[in-house]
């Protein structure tokens, strides 16, 4: 009952909030858009959830969007905060949930006004006295780029990895969005223009962090049965896992190595497939050495190969690895947690209707989670046949 | 020891920690039962999951294990550029720290040295050794 191959779990509906600069909507009511139109491609109604999964929604966030989306009859919920690996761990929990019988539509949303708003700040992240306000506020590491920078510098040191390589990673999420009419920044970009971009944490430049936007969506996850009803194609979810790691930069065990080598592990083990297999893949590029060790840890390529891996245009249109199709959090939005919208572009991208950007015979795809300070991560490998 | 005592830097597990701080002595945890020590403290051994733990004082040599130079203003409090780095003490367990002096680099050997606050216990940093 248990076994998603005799259970199979679709995502039937998915959708993006209004995006970019919002004024008129507040995150509830973002997500209410968002998720009437998921619903909608579902062939479903608000009606019809009875699982209900968010993260960064305030306090008890699954019982704020449940009561403003009207849903009262919940029998699946779940707020779990994995910072922005939160929703593909979400879609790991619905679809054991789904496989159990436990629920049958399983909403998964996400809204932020961050950059409306204004609301990142790179000043630490502590408030009370924690070990972090201890130990980590007084050395005024700026948060989250200087942790990542701590992470690329040790990547570089170890591997010899460049900010060339780094690099080629901005540019092939700019060369996607270009092809995407929602994305943010769609004027060229060269390896040159990363490398005199500003220098903000050794070796982060300002070009190889992600955007500060206003976004979010939803998506639905279902059963077959439910599935039928779904007006566009609905796409099976074939493996899905998660990890975490530490919260603090001094406890990760390993800077090259991150959560996403067991969530990786976990998900291709349950899809019974290997990275060799994926024809695209959309994994969290909060910075360009966020894609690079995920990567590595996802198995793409040997670990402290990445750089190699990643150069000549190997991520970009026309590369043997289309990753971050929609132009990623480098270019297309980044709403303070991305992992939504990864599993938006990968469903369509493997319904077929990602337009000018489409992946030609696009069968298996992965969206890859990340959140914190590369603390946790979460993968889902899904499939169009 | 009051309860109170404890609690005045509002982490009771660190107390022995800022105390030690205040005479510029480096104090981490270390295990009676499989020997590692580690930082943060915490009431019970992370490597053997076991052990008891118990203070012991470092001379807190290590080396840098990453380093990055920050170049943005966060606050009135800091004046860039400045270099935060993971200093990896001989003992093991790896501390988030400024490296003082701006020409520094993974792999560097450092030595501890303290900062003093107006409005807090010394501040652990390190220099190159």
């Amino acid at each position: 009952m248990n076994n998603p191959e005799k259970n199979p779990v679709y995502i039937a509906g998915v959708a993006e909030t209004p995006l970019g600069e919002v004024y008129d909507h507040t995150e509830l009511s973002m997500v209410a858009v968002a998720a009437k139109e998921a619903l909608a491609e579902a062939g479903l109604t608000m009606k019809d959830v009875d699982g209900i999964l968010v993260n960064y929604m305030g306090e008890e966030g699954s019982v704020q969007v449940g009561e403003y989306l009207g849903i009262f009859n919940a029998r699946w919920t779940d707020s779990t905060d994995l910072g922005g690996a939160a929703f593909e761990a979400h879609v790991h929990h619905a679809m054991m949930a789904i496989a159990q019988e436990r629920c049958e539509v399983a909403l998964i949303a996400y809204a932020s006004r961050q950059r409306s708003l204004r609301g990142r700040t790179m000043a630490s992240r502590e408030q009370r006295v924690t070990i972090g306000s201890q130990f980590e506020a007084p050395y005024g590491l700026p948060f989250p780029i200087g942790y990542y920078a701590l992470i690329a510098a040790r990547h570089m040191h170890q591997y010899g990895t460049t900010s060339e390589q780094l690099a080629e990673i901005a540019v092939a999420a700019r060369r996607w969005a270009q092809m995407n009419p929602k994305a943010w920044r769609r004027e060229p970009l060269t390896v040159k223009d990363v490398l005199a971009s500003r220098m903000v944490c050794d070796p982060l430049h300002t070009l190889d962090c992600c955007l500060v936007t206003d976004g979010g969506g939803a998506l639905i996850l279902t059963d077959k049965e439910h599935a039928r009803n779904a007006v566009k194609k609905p796409i099976r979810v074939i493996g899905a896992g998660e990890s975490q790691t530490h919260w603090h930069i001094s406890q990760m065990p390993d800077l090259t190595v991150s959560a996403g080598a067991v969530s990786g592990r976990e998900a291709f083990g349950m899809a019974g497939v290997t990275p060799k297999d994926v024809d695209f893949v959309e994994p969290y590029d909060s910075f360009t050495i966020t894609v690079l060790q995920t990567l590595e840890d996802l198995g793409f390529c040997k670990k402290g190969e990445g750089g190699a891996f990643v150069s000549n245009g190997r991520l970009a249109p026309g590369g043997t690895l289309p990753a971050m199709t929609m132009g990623g959090g480098l270019s297309y939005n980044h709403p303070g947690a991305l992992g939504l919208l990864l599993m938006v572009e990968a469903v369509r991208q493997l319904r077929g209707e990602a337009g000018e950007r489409q992946v030609k015979n696009a069968k298996i795809g992965v969206a890859h989670g990340v959140g914190g300070v590369f603390s946790t991560a979460a993968t889902v490998v899904m499939t169009n046949d | 020891m009051t309860e109170e005592k404890k609690t005045q830097y509002g982490d009771p597990m660190t107390y022995p920690f800022w105390e030690a701080a205040a005479q510029h002595r480096l104090i981490i945890q270390h295990c009676k039962r499989c020997g590692s020590h580690q930082f943060y403290p915490r009431p019970f051994c992370v490597k053997c999951a076991t052990g008891e733990v118990e203070w012991v004082e470092t001379k807190g040599d290590g080396t840098i294990y990453s380093l990055t130079t920050v170049r943005v203003q966060i606050s009135p409090a800091f004046n860039p550029p400045y270099n935060v780095a993971l200093v990896q003490l001989d003992e093991g367990p790896r501390m988030l720290t400024d490296i003082e002096g701006i020409n520094a680099k993974i792999g560097d050997r450092v030595k501890l040295t303290w900062r003093e606050r107006t409005d807090a216990p010394p501040l652990p940093v390190w220099i190159p050794a």
